[in-house]
């Protein structure tokens, strides 16, 4: 279990599928019905060409680490140094993310590096998306 | 709007700019605005326009004792005094009114009076980003230097330089919080805030405000100092994510923003004696001249390393010392626009010998917003 006093998502009828698949271990991205472009964050039209019929469907979780800063300074819930990092998705879209078993150093944050995303529970009802070095 | 028509004829900061645990931050507003009224020769009731960011404009009139009949509440970050600016010069042009006070009070070291920033956990950021650990500027606006770097090969050395030199501007500044120079090893070995980013790196966090008075050009004359002509203006907003921005090496809102106030002023980069672009973190600098077009993709860190942003460079930037050095309360923008006004004047401090035309270019937020506003000291 994550440490309870990190910063809690309060989940929106618009963003409630998303965290409904994180618990459920997915990543859940939603898909334009209309002009098929795949985006993030959730929301129930496409902000590419505005139609209103869009899919909910689970990502494949792979990704590339796209930029990042270490954090120095203390933030409730979090052990200083730690990467805050922005995940480049295989299907296109970007998220903020922290990662995971991997040593919060420049050596080891290569940009680019490939990533597979890891569930990790902060309490009963949200789980958190991070991603973690790919096994290969 | 019509441009070229409307003009600075007040313009001020707070009598005293750094650590101010005597003033609460409204009355850091009504402190720059009373000396921006005495500077213009104005009373309170010459003015009908109000605009403001953070603080609304009915707290802020109400307070100064202005009735209007044109607000603008405008407050996306830091360069919401820039599009104050743009919003006041079309409202004058189009006669919906005449004289507009501007004005933006900051108590962001003593934390009197300020209302609290927080994000709320239903908003997307508070749900796709805040869940991972970020603490306000210094953890997000430096997100997506790495990308940058490794994008256009530049070097921890050469922004380091932005730093150094904003120093070099800033030891001819009295007003500036820090003038004591500074070397790439000092900025590199300063304590580490967010990887690459080191303190200083990082812009100060003082409290001050500044306002702004503005008129129709063909009643400036009839002021007490000399005025300020708007010769362009420019704004744009893309995203209130830093995660979400669509190029981590380019701003959106500064590619809007930028060249719709060149075209507007109808002047190219040559023109250009003066340049303030709101360095919150040291990358600033850098996206700005890039994404205004005063050089290449991925020049810009060579550009400052040789100095040509630098006392006795080709392109004199942030000449009161920037955000880095001079001050910066929280909402930078207004401080950019009052050095922008004092080199127009004539009066800066480290004053650009002849300086005609001066462009300024603010970010709010984490790459959230922006507002260029280009200036000139003779009539349009």
């Amino acid at each position: 279990m994550l440490d309870p006093a990190r910063a809690r998502p309060q989940p929106t009828p618009e963003t409630r599928h998303f965290w409904e698949g994180t618990k459920a271990g997915e990543l859940r991205l939603q898909r334009c019905d209309a002009c098929a472009k795949v985006y993030f964050p959730p929301r129930p039209f496409c902000p590419g060409c505005a139609s209103r019929q869009v899919s909910v469907f689970p990502a494949s979780g792979r990704g590339t680490l796209y930029s990042y800063v270490i954090h120095h300074r203390k933030v409730p819930g979090f052990t200083p140094p730690y990467a805050i990092a922005v995940v480049q998705l295989a299907e296109g879209p970007r998220m903020m993310s922290n990662i995971v078993d991997c040593p919060q150093t420049p050596e080891a944050l290569e940009l680019d590096m490939e990533l597979e995303v890891a569930f990790e529970k902060l309490d009963d009802d949200i789980t958190l998306p991070f991603f973690r070095p790919a096994k290969g | 709007m019509t441009p070229k028509t409307v003009a600075i004829v007040g313009a001020a900061e707070t009598t005293r700019l750094g650590v101010i645990p005597d003033m609460s931050q409204i009355q850091l507003h009504a402190d720059a605005a009373l000396n921006a009224m005495a500077d213009a020769g104005l009373k309170p009731s010459d003015i009908d326009g109000v605009a403001t960011a953070v603080e609304t404009p009915q707290q802020i009139a109400h307070y100064l004792g202005i009735t209007p009949s044109w607000v603008d509440g405008t407050s996306v970050g830091g360069c919401s005094f820039m599009i104050h600016v743009r919003h006041a010069a079309a409202a004058i042009a189009s006669g919906l009114c005449k004289t507009v006070l501007i004005t933006h009070g900051e108590s962001g070291r003593s934390q009197v009076g300020r209302p609290p920033r927080a994000v709320p956990p239903s908003s997307l950021a508070g749900q796709f980003e805040q869940p991972f650990g970020p603490m306000g500027p210094p953890s997000l606006f430096p997100i997506p230097v790495l990308r940058y770097m490794k994008t256009y090969g530049v070097t921890h050395e050469q922004i380091a330089m932005v730093s150094v030199v904003q120093r070099e501007w800033a030891g001819r500044n009295p007003r500036a919080t820090f003038r004591d120079p500074i070397t790439v090893e000092d900025v590199l070995n300063s304590r580490m805030i967010a990887y690459p980013f080191r303190l200083l790196q990082c812009c100060l966090v003082t409290d001050g405000g500044g306002a702004l008075i503005l008129t129709a050009a063909d009643r400036a004359k009839d002021f007490p100092r000399k005025p300020v002509y708007i010769l362009g203006t420019g704004e744009s907003v893309e995203t209130p994510m830093v995660s979400q921005m669509e190029d981590f090496t380019t701003s959106r809102a500064f590619r809007v923003a930028g060249p719709t106030a060149f075209r507007e002023a109808g002047i190219s980069h040559a023109d250009v004696d003066h340049l303030m672009i709101y360095d919150a973190f040291a990358h600033l600098p850098l996206y700005g001249l890039e994404d205004l077009g005063f050089v290449p993709r991925g020049e810009a860190g060579r550009f400052i390393a040789d100095r040509n942003t630098a006392p006795g460079g080709k392109l004199p930037v942030n000449t009161n010392g920037g955000g880095l050095s001079y001050m910066h309360s929280g909402m930078y923008g207004m401080y950019a626009l009052q050095e922008s006004v004092r080199q127009m004047r004539g009066i800066a401090p480290a004053q650009i010998p002849g300086a005609r035309i001066s462009v300024c270019h603010g970010v709010g937020g984490m790459f959230a917003a922006s507002g260029t506003i280009i200036f000139g000291n003779e009539a349009p």
